[in-house]
């Protein structure tokens, strides 16, 4: 429906209808679903114009803005909740539930989707298409470049090889963003002996026979687990392991991701 | 003869265990840094890692074996297997209960408790609803619904947790791993099962006389109250220990005494031995084989050890059928 009146206003500006100030068309309630998204939004939009945020964004595992978070209505990505919201946008993930987006689209709700990011130079690319959809360009271009002037002066290199190592044996490769943010501190990944660039499970014996020089693994969760008691495994016990360091930072592709380069470069300091 | 083939079997089945993994270590290097020669990660890895995973397999394939063994012997009935009647399931309740409420960081024999408390509450019940007339419906009527029960429990205890991990664990309970274990995991264990090992032995002469009907037991000076005492708990500790750090695996159990009960006769005393080092010797190979089929993969246990077992138990079945219930 949005799309139908903006394609209306665009028709009507080329026939000179509107005066200039009407022209533009700003989405006046967004509502986020997802918690990427969630935070790319608070970054960027106007005041007044994000309506509501997942339940998740005010997650202290999960969300780097949790804070900020707390300043938003939440909703639980529900299609019937949102369109009782009235929103002129859906910002979603597209892994967002497919269902979901379906009805909204078919009740003819505009929903944009954002894919996540898998690298560091996906973060400008998000940024610019939050701008973009919010119709907030000039934001949007402060935020990306003061990240990426941040991201270069951030930068390392030549401290050895990490492996990212996660609850249930779970390894995240090169080619993932955490991967990224890994090699942005200044390291290499073991792939040359574990293969795996997009992650996977990896044995713990084939960790320790990489003999990585760093291994970077989350903190103790709140309510334990079995999953996270590999992390505690004897055979890692001695080894560099820079333990409780990835953490919300390393979620989503936000200019949050500064901070956890910089957390693993101090750690390794 | 029987006893000394099997201990051959499962000593060649332990040093396959030690010698098979993802990392293609080769054999001479691998046992010499089992004993602490060569450098770099290889004795960590032998001694750490694949080490506690021998000694698992070898420990929870013997409770398991010996648990089946027993409880067929007291109930007289080839189906009683506590991966079956839901004796595994109460166990991983428990264990799930016990890490999920923090009992088993809080103290190290936590959780193997937890696990022999579900696991003995799930024999009792059992004994009491199958032991004196039950026949072989009653027996897997009730061990159907004590398993369903406690998988439903183990379930909802997991999705509630609002650790994300919690709900992928499941699969680990309901078919047991022994990947990446410790040897913490061996120290927490094998006391517990040790212990219920030796309970069981204690059963042996009275399994014995009980082939003979329960009378002629107790005329023959059985105490049948002391025996299932002694079995209750022996069983609890045995498959409590050894699900809470390998998960529920099933059809052991039942596997094992059924192939060996031909080789060395129906004989509870001589069947009990014979049980627990096929029973060894069975979950070695199993954990070999996920190794082999998918060595990158955390391929569970109870899948191997069932698509052996289930097959068997359709043909305990059918034999039931054709000699009737």
């Amino acid at each position: 429906m949005w799309g139908c009146v903006r394609g209306f206003r665009t028709i009507a500006l080329a026939l000179g209808l509107f005066a200039a100030p009407t022209l533009h068309a700003e989405p006046a309630r967004v509502v986020s679903m997802n918690v990427c998204t969630d935070q790319l939004a608070m970054l960027i939009a106007a005041p007044g114009q994000l309506v509501s945020v997942s339940h998740l964004a005010r997650d202290l595992g999960l969300s780097a803005m949790a804070e900020a978070a707390e300043g938003y209505p939440v909703n639980h990505g529900r299609a019937e909740e949102i369109y009782l919201l009235e929103p002129d946008l859906v910002l979603a993930s597209t892994f967002s539930n497919r269902a979901t987006v379906a009805m909204l689209r078919r009740v003819g709700i505009e929903v944009a989707e954002f894919p996540p990011a898998t690298a560091l130079a996906d973060i400008p690319d998000r940024l610019r298409k939050m701008g973009e959809v919010l119709d907030r360009g000039g934001a949007a271009t402060d935020r990306v470049s003061a990240f990426e002037a941040a991201l270069d002066a951030n930068r390392s290199a030549g401290r050895g090889r990490a492996a990212l190592y996660g609850p249930g044996g779970y390894y995240r490769g090169g080619e993932t963003l955490a991967g990224d943010i890994v090699a942005a501190a200044g390291f290499g990944t073991i792939s040359d002996s574990v293969g795996r660039d997009y992650g996977g499970f990896l044995p713990l014996e084939l960790l320790v026979m990489a003999e990585p020089d760093l291994i970077v693994t989350p903190g103790a969760p709140e309510t334990p687990s079995r999953s996270h008691a590999v992390l505690d495994h004897p055979a890692l016990a001695g080894r560099g392991t820079a333990r409780a360091l990835t953490n919300r930072d390393w979620v989503c592709g936000t200019p949050a991701v500064l901070d956890a380069i910089d957390r693993l470069a101090a750690a390794v300091e | 003869m029987t006893l000394g083939v099997l201990a051959l079997l499962v000593i060649g089945l332990f040093l396959s265990s030690l010698l098979v993994g993802p990392a293609g270590i080769p054999p001479g290097a691998a046992l010499a840094a089992l004993v602490g020669a060569g450098d770099g990660p290889l004795p960590i890895v032998m001694q750490e890692i694949r080490l506690p995973r021998a000694l698992l397999g070898l420990g929870v394939g013997a409770s398991l074996g010996l648990a089946g063994a027993a409880m067929q012997g007291y109930l007289r009935n080839p189906l009683a297997e506590p991966g079956l009647i839901g004796v595994s399931a109460a166990a991983a309740l428990g264990a799930v209960l016990a890490i999920q409420t923090g009992l088993a960081a809080a103290f190290a024999l936590g959780l193997p408790l937890a696990a022999l408390a579900g696991a003995a509450g799930a024999v009792a019940l059992l004994f009491l609803l199958a032991g004196r007339e039950g026949g072989t419906l009653t027996l897997i009527l009730a061990g159907i619904a004590v398993s369903a029960f406690a998988g439903a429990l183990t379930s909802l205890v997991l999705n509630l947790s609002p650790n994300p991990y919690a709900a992928a664990e499941i699969v680990f309970w309901l078919l047991g791993s022994l990947a990446d274990r410790s040897m913490t995991h061996v120290w927490v264990a094998a006391p517990l099962m040790v212990a219920g090992w030796a309970l069981i032995a204690f059963t042996a002469r009275g399994l014995d006389a009980l082939t003979l009907g329960e009378d002629a037991a107790e005329t023959l000076g059985v105490d049948l109250r002391r025996l299932r005492l002694l079995l209750v708990t022996g069983t609890a500790a045995a498959v409590g220990a050894a699900t809470a750090v390998a998960g529920a695996i099933g059809f052991v159990g039942l596997v094992v005494p059924h192939l060996l009960r031909r080789l060395v006769g129906a004989s509870p005393a001589r069947l009990l031995p014979a049980s627990a080092l096929g029973g060894a010797a069975m979950i070695l190979a199993a954990d070999i084989a996920v190794r082999v089929i998918l060595p990158e993969r955390d391929l569970k246990l109870g899948v191997v050890t069932a698509l052996v077992g289930a097959p068997l138990f359709l043909h305990l079945i059918w034999s039931l059928r054709r000699t009737g219930p």
